[in-house]
C-alpha cells in the first residue's frame, strides 16, 4: 500500500503540475482519467456538437446525396504559430482547400492530434480555438477525432492530421487532361506569402515587418467561379512546391505547355522583399489560401470579375497562357528573355505545412 | 521594392538590348566574338533566372566562372564537416547539405543521426552556442569575401566568452582565382563581368591587375537584370574601342577602395594560405584561415580534424566548368548520372552552381544556340 500511495501521490503531483504549469503529460494520452479530462476540457466545448456529441467511436453521417470528394493531409509546420496563422487554422484550410479545388463543397472533417509531452496547454487552447474558428468559417463540421500524446522529443510540439469529406459540386469537370492551348492561367491572389512568412518566422528574418501567411479558405473563390464551371479546366492550390510545381504537374504528360509572364505574377511587397533577401524564387514558394485556375479564354474575364468582388480574390489576375509546346513551362522575364520554370528540388523551406 | 523595380524595367531593358545589338554588330566587323566570364555564382543564377542569354546577340557568349563557394569546396572538406558533426552541433548554409564528399554528404550524415542544422545566417550558430554552453557548436564557414566579412565578425563576437564555438573554414579569395585563370593557356576569356557584393568588400581597385594594356575589360555589375545587361554593354563598348579598363557599373554600392572597415576586421582574424580549389587545384594565397592565435575557434585544431583534398567523383568535369573551359551540357554526366536530385559534382548542387542554373533555368533554345 505504501508503494501505491507513493505512486498516487506522484500522479497527484503531476496533475497538480499540469494545473500549475499547464503542460501536456504522457498521461493525457493514456486513455484514462487524464485523457478524459483533457477531452472534456479542451475538445468537447469546441467540437462536441453534432456527430461528435457523446464521443462515439465513429461518426454517423447523413447521406449527402451524390458523389463525394475525400482527402487527407498531415501538418507538421514549425513554428506552430506564425505571422498570419497557426497550425490549427492551416490544418483546416489545407484539407478544405484540397476538396474545393477538386470541385467539392467541404462538409465534414476529422482531426487527429499528436501532442508532445510538455506542450503548453494555453498554446494548445489557442490552436484549437483557431482550428474551430477556421472550421466554422469554411462551413465544415469536425465529426470525429483522436488525441495521442508521445514522449518528449518524439514529435515537435504538435502534429495534426485532418481528413475531409465534401460533396462534388455539379457542373465542374476538372483535370489536367481538360487543359487546351490558348487557355488562361489565373491566380486568385499574391503568391508565396505562406512559405515566406513561415521561413521568416523560423529564421527570425524581418521580424514584425515580414510577410504574413495567406492561410485561408478558397471555398468562396470556387463558389464564385461556379457560374463558369463548364469552362474551368483545372484548379489547384499552389502549396508545397509553389506555382512551379503545380503548373509543371498540370501539363506533364499532356500535349500542352504554359507560358507565364513575370510582369503579371502577383507578389506582395513584404513577400517579395523576403524572397529577394533569402534568394528564393517566388515561383517555388507555397501559398495556403490561393488557387491557380486554368480556364477557357472566354471565361477568364468573368471569373476575374467574380473573384475581384470578394476580399480573398481582390488581387486576382491572369498570369499566363497555355501553349501547344508539350510539357514546357516557360517564364517571359522582365528583361525580355524566356527561361524554363523548373520543379523545385529538395529541401527548399523546411516544414512549412 | 520600388528601388529594385527600376532595375527590372522592361522598357529600359529593351533599350539596352538594342544597344547590345549595335555594339555586337561593330564587333562582328572586327571579327570579335566576345567570351565574357561572369565570375560570381550569383550572377550565374541571375543570368539564368532572368533569361539574359536569350536577349544577347548570338555572337556574345557568357561563361560561368569559379565564383560559387560551394562548387569550389574540396570533397575532403565535406568529409571533415561530417567528422565534426559526430562531435558537435554543426551549422551550415543549406547549399552544403547535398554536396557529395568522398563517400557521404551532410544530408546523409544527418539522416544517420549527425547533428546538422541548415541556417540562413551565421549568427544562428552563435545564438545556439550562447543558448547551449555545454554543447560544442561548429559553423561551416565557406565563402568568398562577401561571407568572409561576417565570418570575421563572428570571430570577433565569439572571441571572448564563447568557448564552445568554433569554425571549420574554407574561405576563398576572388582576385587570386582570376590571376590563376588568366595565366591558364586553356582558358579563353575576353572580359570579366566582376562580382557585385565581393567587390563591395574588396573595392574596384582590386581588379586593376587584370585590366590595362594587354589585359581585359573588368566591369563590376549588380545582380539585377538591368545591372547585368548594362554591365555587358560596358564590356562590349570597351572591346569595340579596343580598351581594357576597370569600370564600375555598381557604383551605388562599390567604392574604389572597398569596405576598409571590413578589410581591417578580416585581416585582424584571418591570414592567407595556399588553398585548394575543387577541380582547379592549389592556387597560391587564395584562401583565408584563422590566425594561429585564434586556434581555439578553429574546428580543425580544436577537434584534431584535418581537411584533406578527398576523392572527387570519377567522370565529373566540375573543374573544367569552373574554369569556363566547358559549358555544363558538355560534361558527360550532365543530366544523366548527375542531376539536382542525385548530384555527382558540386556545380549541380549549389543554388549558384553553373550546372544547377543550366539545368533549372535554361531556355529551351533553338538548336545550335546556347548548347
Amino acid at each position: 500500500m505504501r508503494g501505491m500511495a507513493l505512486v498516487q501521490a506522484h500522479c497527484a503531483r503531476r496533475e497538480g503540475r499540469l494545473k500549475e504549469h499547464g503542460q501536456i503529460l504522457l498521461a493525457h494520452g493514456g486513455g484514462g482519467r487524464m485523457s478524459r479530462s483533457l477531452i472534456e476540457a479542451e475538445i468537447a466545448p469546441r467540437f462536441g456538437k453534432g456527430p461528435l456529441k457523446g464521443f462515439p467511436d465513429a461518426a454517423s453521417l447523413p447521406d449527402p446525396d451524390g458523389p463525394l470528394v475525400f482527402t487527407t493531409d498531415s501538418f507538421v509546420v514549425q513554428p506552430l504559430e506564425f505571422p498570419g496563422g497557426d497550425i490549427g487554422k492551416l490544418a483546416v484550410h489545407g484539407t478544405v482547400n484540397d476538396i474545393c479545388v477538386c470541385g467539392g463543397k467541404p462538409l465534414w472533417l476529422s482531426v487527429g492530434l499528436i501532442l508532445e509531452e510538455g506542450l503548453n496547454i494555453s498554446l494548445l487552447r489557442r490552436i484549437l480555438d483557431s482550428l474551430a474558428a477556421a472550421a466554422d468559417e469554411c462551413g465544415v463540421t469536425v465529426v470525429t477525432g483522436d488525441t495521442k500524446v508521445v514522449a518528449r522529443g518524439q514529435c515537435d510540439g504538435l502534429y495534426i492530421n485532418t481528413s475531409g469529406i465534401g460533396r462534388a459540386l455539379p457542373g465542374f469537370s476538372l483535370g489536367p487532361e481538360m487543359i487546351r492551348p490558348g487557355d488562361a492561367v489565373l491566380a486568385s491572389g499574391p503568391l508565396g506569402d505562406h512559405g515566406m512568412a513561415v521561413l521568416c518566422a523560423r529564421e527570425a528574418v524581418l521580424s514584425g515587418t515580414g510577410p504574413m501567411s495567406d492561410t485561408g479558405p478558397v471555398h468562396r473563390l470556387v463558389a464564385a467561379a461556379a457560374d463558369m464551371a463548364g469552362a474551368v479546366r483545372f484548379m489547384r492550390d499552389p502549396t508545397r512546391g509553389g506555382v512551379a510545381a503545380v503548373v509543371n504537374e498540370a501539363v506533364h504528360g499532356t500535349p500542352c505547355g504554359v507560358a507565364l509572364d513575370e510582369q503579371n505574377i502577383p507578389v506582395s511587397p513584404a513577400t517579395r522583399s523576403a524572397a529577394e533577401l533569402l534568394g528564393l524564387d517566388i515561383l517555388h514558394v507555397a501559398s495556403e489560401g490561393r488557387i491557380l485556375l486554368f480556364c477557357a479564354p472566354e471565361a477568364c474575364d468573368p471569373i476575374l470579375t467574380a473573384w475581384k468582388a470578394i476580399p480573398e480574390g481582390r488581387n486576382a489576375c491572369r498570369m499566363g497562357t497555355v501553349t501547344a509546346d508539350a510539357g514546357s513551362v516557360l517564364l517571359n522575364t522582365l528583361a525580355g528573355g524566356r527561361r524554363l520554370v523548373d520543379m523545385p528540388q529538395g529541401e527548399l523551406l523546411p516544414r512549412i505545412c | 521594392m520600388k528601388y529594385v523595380d527600376a532595375f527590372r524595367d522592361p522598357a529600359a531593358s529593351r533599350a539596352v538590348v538594342s544597344e547590345l545589338a549595335s555594339l555586337a554588330g561593330k564587333l562582328r566587323e572586327s571579327g570579335i566574338r566576345p567570351a565574357i566570364m561572369e565570375v560570381c555564382g550569383t550572377h550565374t543564377m541571375a543570368i539564368a533566372r532572368n533569361g539574359i542569354r536569350d536577349v544577347l546577340p548570338p555572337e556574345v557568349s557568357l561563361i560561368s566562372g569559379p565564383g560559387c563557394p560551394v562548387c569550389v569546396t574540396e570533397p575532403g572538406y565535406i568529409d571533415a564537416a561530417i567528422l565534426a558533426a559526430t562531435r558537435a552541433t554543426v551549422f551550415t548554409f543549406g547549399d552544403m547539405l547535398n554536396v557529395p564528399g568522398s563517400e557521404d554528404s551532410l544530408a546523409t550524415a544527418r539522416a544517420a543521426g549527425a547533428d546538422v542544422h541548415p541556417c540562413y545566417s551565421p549568427s544562428a550558430a552563435l545564438d545556439f552556442a550562447r543558448a547551449n554552453p555545454a554543447r560544442e557548436t561548429v559553423f561551416l564557414a565557406i565563402g568568398f569575401e562577401t561571407t568572409i566579412a561576417p565570418v570575421a565578425a563572428l570571430a570577433a563576437a565569439a572571441e571572448n566568452g564563447l568557448p564552445n564555438f568554433s569554425m571549420l573554414t574554407a574561405l576563398k579569395l576572388v582576385p587570386p582565382a582570376l590571376a590563376a585563370l588568366v595565366s591558364d593557356p586553356a582558358v579563353h576569356i575576353d572580359a570579366f563581368l566582376c562580382p557585385a557584393h565581393v567587390s563591395a568588400i574588396i573595392g574596384s581597385d582590386a581588379y586593376a591587375p587584370f585590366a590595362g594594356p594587354g589585359g581585359r575589360p573588368c566591369v563590376i555589375a549588380g545582380f539585377e537584370p538591368l545591372d547585368i545587361l548594362y554591365g555587358i554593354r560596358c564590356i562590349l563598348a570597351q572591346l569595340a574601342d579596343g580598351q581594357a579598363f576597370v569600370e564600375n557599373e555598381y557604383a551605388r554600392v562599390v567604392k574604389p577602395e572597398g569596405n576598409v572597415k571590413a578589410q581591417n576586421l578580416i585581416s585582424r582574424y584571418m591570414e592567407p594560405y595556399d588553398a585548394a580549389w575543387r577541380g582547379i587545384g592549389v592556387i597560391p594565397a587564395s584562401g583565408l584561415r584563422l590566425r594561429k592565435q585564434y586556434g581555439a575557434m578553429d574546428a580543425e585544431s580544436r577537434f584534431g580534424i584535418r581537411v584533406e583534398p578527398g576523392t572527387p567523383p570519377t567522370g565529373c568535369r566540375c573543374g573544367d566548368v569552373l574554369k569556363g573551359i566547358l559549358n555544363p551540357p558538355g560534361c558527360p554526366l550532365f543530366d544523366g548520372r548527375c542531376t539536382p536530385e542525385n548530384p555527382v559534382g558540386p556545380c549541380m548542387v549549389s543554388s549558384e552552381g553553373a550546372c544547377a542554373a543550366w539545368h533549372s533555368y535554361r531556355r529551351i533554345a533553338p538548336a545550335g544556340k546556347d548548347a
